[in-house]
């Protein structure tokens, strides 16, 4: 039980809505207004579901021993995009002007992801350093794009994404679902999921075993795209306006923290895509029990930190030595001749 | 030569490992003036032996004495100010500096904690002039120069600490003639200044060329120290290989239903080649065929596998197979033609330590349907099951991660991934290296059962007994050429060796 | 002979002209010393923090701390300044605190062998959140020696004038380049760059140069954070936000491959330079806005790192 891989950060998970419940009695009440379910747990569930869209994506990147920096960017990029399209339209709230606007959104971020897939895959640049280029210049991009104010749109068919709901529920909670689901299936359904993990854990011998490791790799950057992009819609919406300047600002990050927590590992390989789920959740709860509790929350910085740091201890071999009592010491481990060098590289 | 006292003496090295027995009783004596080859096979303990020398491993027994004095080296540093150095075969300088620094960084002539960097361009400029006969400019970095000139910088740092001994271990197995021949007037002056110079290759011509004293091991065991004008070539070989007694049942005699079998050609390849890696060559494989390729480590004979599989690119040639003519451009390209190669890194090329064996054997299946047309989990968990019966994989475990598996089962499942493909030429790469005995018998075994089904099979090994017993037809390599071939029921072990050795007999 | 090494770093140089010489046509009263001292002036802390960040690059890490501990500086200075601290203390306590902050992530990263992008980001959260645990609001400053040290002018010949700050960088700069070509921690950390395997075995101590690469990185932030606090004269959790990365896209404009070994802080300066000459040309242009500066810096990252990815292709093409 305590081995299963979903048991520490479940135990994480549980304990931060015990200190709730313990704070706060009524933190499980969910009460029924104007056919809207209202409650702290669904609150948690609908402002983290952008978060939860950019990890999905950021757990096959890292699976394939990469990263997507550019994340935040993207949903700058697409929350801008969609608002200027609908604002540019006579009908702000026109069915057909929303469809096209989305659409044009997601496009958009689907190449922007295609274009980290080019740069990583095709040029053989180093993801954490081809997706900064993104990561830089895509703030100012999506500063173009809204011309340095916050686009404001008058559409309540846009905001349904966002704030509005379906079965009482918030309707960003659905996209996640369907993204999650349709995450699951493309990876567990197809082969995409094997491809992935044989990739990030040996791209040497998946190369040898026939696997096209590039079209791989530009396939999940597109999709790590799109995620961001459909969080940028989800977050523009929800406020009905675009701010190029701090919409999905320190995404990324967060994002990373959630695959991490969940257990997948940055250096590629298995992933775990119910484990981002609860890392992202984890952090959102922690982001609102410490509004509720009524520091500052800008201090979630201090704890986040606490919990990268735990979590890179624990991965790490040489900690986990140390605190078996017998550290690294001694083992030549360190020196190349040591390990086990292909002649042929 | 004058027998004087060795400079240094090794003796009695014992080197565990858990579950392996590096080194055990090794003898190892080193002149001064003279160069001592370091011959063995894989696995016989030559780089563990080094290594020891070096500190960066410690023994778990026996003694070394340098000068008549008992030293103890722990890390390389020490090894250095005892006055041994070592220039590995992978050029262990950064690429980055300029030469000059790659030779005194660590040890740069400094005043008041600057660096003075006229005196130490000086300097080295000096020594690779005077001791090594290399005019360059030594402000530029190193890598901008060949891999030979680096490797001559290599050696002018060990130089330049005043070493006694200087280990060599494969400097010439990315140089081409008249590169190995510079190194080797290099050593033979080093020689004269009365350094002792450890010297480790793979190729024989080369070690009668330049050794005086030859000292071989094999499986960890210390075989004998002679000299090396007393010292055929084929006696060398055959020390070096080993006369094991063979644990295995007697297989079928191939050479009789050989020939009916072997009518059609399945692959053709002509004056395929790379630069730097192999000469061109040509190779005839016939369906229903197995074709061993013997010859020594670094011979060759994994290169022309990978050149016929597209893990390398060839520069000169071409392959027919089946309706293709040309080369093959990459493992895809080769795995959709039918051919199917396990690599001799069984960890680095070969299993995905975090998949589990089911994922792990049909993973070259499933690439080639591409990733839409997924297997069924139901068929996936069939085909594993299938294999590991067929294969006898222990544990039978289809979910166990194949890391957890021994050699010799991951070996097994590497060759289901492949059978499951069902190729029409699988290229083996030492298939047996590292496994244990049953499990070995069991793979030569299916080999001769595949190849009588029809599938052909290139079969690599370093053991001789096996490519003899396995193989129809051997082709030999010697020093990166292919150099004969022999048929496979002719074939006796004296002459295949005699080809290895090359040279004339002495 | 041109050596390839120094390609970039010529090519970093000739673009600083050619923005400067393109600035100066087009407008009237760029072409000027004083336009020259401003770029010093406005940039001081940017290139302080990034001669530590060079070093880090060379050595083949990360280091993502630069903003927030630069943040972290300025709140600890101001709120210690409020108490009445005096600046002799606080200046010292500040650089040794920045000190221990980057020993300490340089010693999980070699020690425990965590990603140095991953070390220095939980390092960025920490001393981002360590400032709102001092104050979430903005401390001002009026103690007479920051101000002091904020308005005093140094005239220079020409009739122009740089700040305190400036000399301060001016000479951290001198500095970078004395202790990268001329000692041994300098060079051992191109070496650790180049190869850390090979450095290992040639015997250089690793562990010390990694470690005290991260250290010197934030001596150096926390450097610029004061500098940063004379140029602001306040402390400010959301001070310098982002600015990592402003701080590593000068140091790649500045020629330094961001995969370690090779690099000038020479041409950090000028990649700090040139961020400055965009943004006043910007400035200056009147109907371009501030957003065009990240992405022309973002198309200047990509062409830097092409025409590495394409040197470094060649170089290995040319050897076999």
């Amino acid at each position: 039980m305590i081995k299963h891989r979903l048991f520490w950060p479940l135990c994480v998970l549980a304990g931060l809505l015990l200190f709730n419940l313990i704070y706060s009695p009524d933190f499980f009440s969910i009460k029924m207004r104007d056919g809207h379910l209202y409650g702290s747990l669904i609150d948690i569930l609908n402002f983290g579901s952008p978060l939860i869209l950019v990890a999905i994506g950021m757990t096959l990147v890292i699976a394939t021993s990469g990263i997507d920096l550019s994340v935040g960017s993207v949903v700058a990029i697409t929350g801008a995009m969609a608002c200027l399209s609908i604002s540019r339209s006579a009908d702000q709230n026109a069915l057909m002007t929303i469809l096209i606007a989305v659409a044009s959104a997601l496009l958009l971020s689907a190449l922007l992801g295609l274009w980290n897939g080019l740069l990583v895959a095709g040029f053989g640049i180093q993801p954490i350093i081809a997706t900064l280029i993104l990561m830089v210049a895509g703030r100012g991009i999506a500063q173009l794009i809204t011309n340095g104010q916050i686009i404001t749109v008058l559409s309540p068919k846009y905001q349904y994404i966002g704030a509005g709901s379906l079965f009482t529920l918030p309707f960003s909670i659905f996209i996640v679902a369907v993204m999650f689901a349709a995450a699951s299936l493309l990876t567990r359904k197809t082969a995409l999921g094997l491809f992935i993990e044989s990739v990030g854990c040996k791209p040497t011998a998946s190369r040898l075993a026939g696997i096209r490791s590039r079209t791989v790799m530009l396939a999940v950057y597109m999709f790590c795209g799109l995620c961001a992009g459909m969080a940028g819609l989800i977050l523009s919406s929800n406020v009905s306006s675009a701010d190029g300047n701090n919409a999905g600002l320190w995404y990324e990050l967060d994002a990373i923290l959630a695959v991490v927590i969940g257990g997948t590992s940055l250096n590629g390989g298995r992933f775990y895509l119910t484990g981002t789920l609860i890392g992202a959740l984890i952090i959102q709860t922690l982001t609102t029990t410490i509004y509720m509790v009524g520091v500052p929350p800008e201090i979630t910085l201090v704890v986040k930190a606490v919990v990268v740091l735990a979590v890179c201890l624990v991965q790490s071999d040489k900690f986990r030595g140390l605190l078996r009592g017998r550290g690294g010491r001694g083992k030549a481990g360190n020196y190349p001749a040591n390990r086990e060098v292909n002649p042929h590289a | 030569m004058i027998e004087n006292e060795p400079m240094l003496r090794m003796t009695g090295i014992h080197k565990q490992f858990p579950g392996v027995k590096a080194l055990s009783g090794v003898n190892f004596r080193l002149f001064p003036g003279e160069v001592h080859a370091l011959m063995g096979e894989n696995g016989a303990g030559k780089s563990t032996l080094i290594k020891v020398l070096t500190g960066v491993y410690t023994i778990d027994a026996g003694r070394v004495d340098m000068n008549g004095q008992t030293i103890a080296v722990h890390n390389p540093q020490e090894a250095k100010q005892a006055g041994i150095s070592t220039v590995y075969q992978e050029v262990n300088l950064c690429p980055n500096l300029s030469v000059a620094e790659n030779i005194y960084i660590g040890n740069e002539p400094r005043s008041l904690g600057r660096i003075r960097w006229k005196e130490m361009n000086r300097n080295a400029e000096r020594l690779l002039q005077d001791r090594l006969h290399l005019h360059i400019d030594v402000t530029r970095t190193l890598q901008s120069y060949s891999v030979a000139v680096q490797q001559l910088i290599a050696i002018a740092r060990a130089l330049s600490v005043s070493a006694q001994v200087l280990i060599l271990d494969e400097p010439t197995s990315s140089l081409d003639q008249s590169e190995v021949a510079q190194l080797f007037k290099i050593m033979r002056k080093l020689k004269s200044e009365g350094l002792a110079i450890l010297f480790v290759t793979h190729f024989l011509d080369q070690v009668y060329e330049i050794s005086d004293r030859i000292t071989i091991l094999r499986n960890g065991e210390f075989v004998g120290e002679y000299m090396a004008q007393d010292l055929p070539r084929i006696e060398l070989v055959a020390k070096m290989i080993g006369k094991e007694l063979s644990l295995l049942e007697q297989l079928p005699k191939q050479s009789g239903e050989g020939a009916e079998r072997c009518a059609e050609i399945l692959l053709e390849a002509s004056r395929l080649g790379k630069r730097g890696s192999i000469e061109p060559f040509d190779i005839r494989i016939h369906k229903g065929e197995i074709v061993g390729i013997a010859g020594l480590l670094g011979s060759g004979r994994t290169e022309l596998a990978r050149l016929l599989f597209g893990a390398d690119r060839a520069d000169e040639g071409h392959v027919q197979l089946g309706g293709y003519r040309g080369m093959m451009s990459s493992p895809r390209q080769a795995i959709d033609l039918g051919i199917a190669f396990c690599s001799e890194n069984r960890k680095t090329e070969g299993i995905i330590d975090d998949l589990t064996v089911r994922e792990n054997i049909i993973l070259a299946l499933q690439a080639t349907k591409g990733w839409f047309r997924a297997i069924s989990r139901k068929r996936q968990d069939e085909i594993a099951e299938e294999y590991i019966r067929l294969l006898n994989i222990n544990p039978p475990a289809p979910e166990q991660l194949i890391r957890h598996l021994s050699g010799g089962n991951q070996q097994k499942v590497l060759l289901a991934r492949w059978l499951l493909t069902e190729p029409g030429l699988l290229i083996l790469d030492e298939p047996t290296r590292g496994i244990d005995v049953g499990a070995k018998a069991e793979i030569q075994k299916l080999v001769v059962t595949l190849a009588e089904k029809g599938m052909s099979v290139l079969f690599i090994s370093s053991e001789l007994e096996e490519v003899l017993r396995v193989s129809d037809r051997v082709a030999i390599m010697r020093d990166r050429r292919k150099v004969q071939e022999i048929q496979g029921g002719a074939a006796r072990q004296s002459e295949v060796m005699q080809a290895i050795a090359g040279g004339e007999q002495r | 002979m041109l050596k390839r090494q120094y390609v970039p770093l010529l090519v970093t140089v000739g673009l600083f002209i050619l923005l400067f010489a393109a600035g100066s046509f087009r407008y009237t009263g760029f072409f000027s010393l004083q336009v020259l001292m401003n770029l010093l002036i406005d940039n001081s802390f940017l290139l302080i923090a990034a001669v530590g960040m060079t070093f880090v690059i060379v050595s083949g890490g990360i280091d993502l701390s630069v903003g927030s501990m630069i943040a972290l500086t300025t709140m600890i200075s101001a709120s210690l300044l409020q108490q009445g601290w005096p600046p002799y203390i606080v200046i010292p306590l500040v650089l040794s605190l920045g000190i221990l902050f980057g020993t300490t992530l340089g010693a999980m990263i070699h020690y425990f062998n965590i990603q140095p992008f991953i070390a220095t980001l939980a390092g960025m959260f920490l001393a981002r959140g360590l400032c709102y645990v001092i104050s979430i609001n903005t401390i001002t400053i009026d103690n007479a020696f920051y101000t002091t040290m904020a308005q005093t002018k140094i005239r220079l010949p020409g009739n122009t004038f740089v700040s305190i700050s400036v000399i301060i960088a001016l000479l951290v700069v001198a500095l970078g380049i004395y202790v990268a070509h001329y000692t041994r921690f300098g060079r051992n950390t191109y070496a650790v760059g180049g190869n850390e395997q090979s450095a290992l075995l040639m015997g250089l101590p690793v562990a010390r140069t990694k470690i005290m690469v991260y250290g010197f990185s934030g001596l150096c932030s926390s450097l610029a954070g004061v500098v940063f606090t004379f140029y602001m004269l306040s402390g400010y959790g959301l001070h310098a936000s982002g600015m990592e990365l402003d701080v590593i896209a000068a140091v790649v404009i500045g020629g330094t491959l961001l995969t370690g070994g090779v690099g000038f802080v020479f041409g950090t300066f000028f990649g700090v330079m040139i961020q400055g000459v965009i943004q006043t040309i910007i400035s200056f242009e009147g109907t371009l806005s501030s957003w065009w500066t990240r992405i022309v810096i973002g198309v200047l990252l990509l062409l830097f790192i092409l025409l590495q990815k394409l040197l470094g292709e060649r170089r290995l093409a040319e050897r076999s």
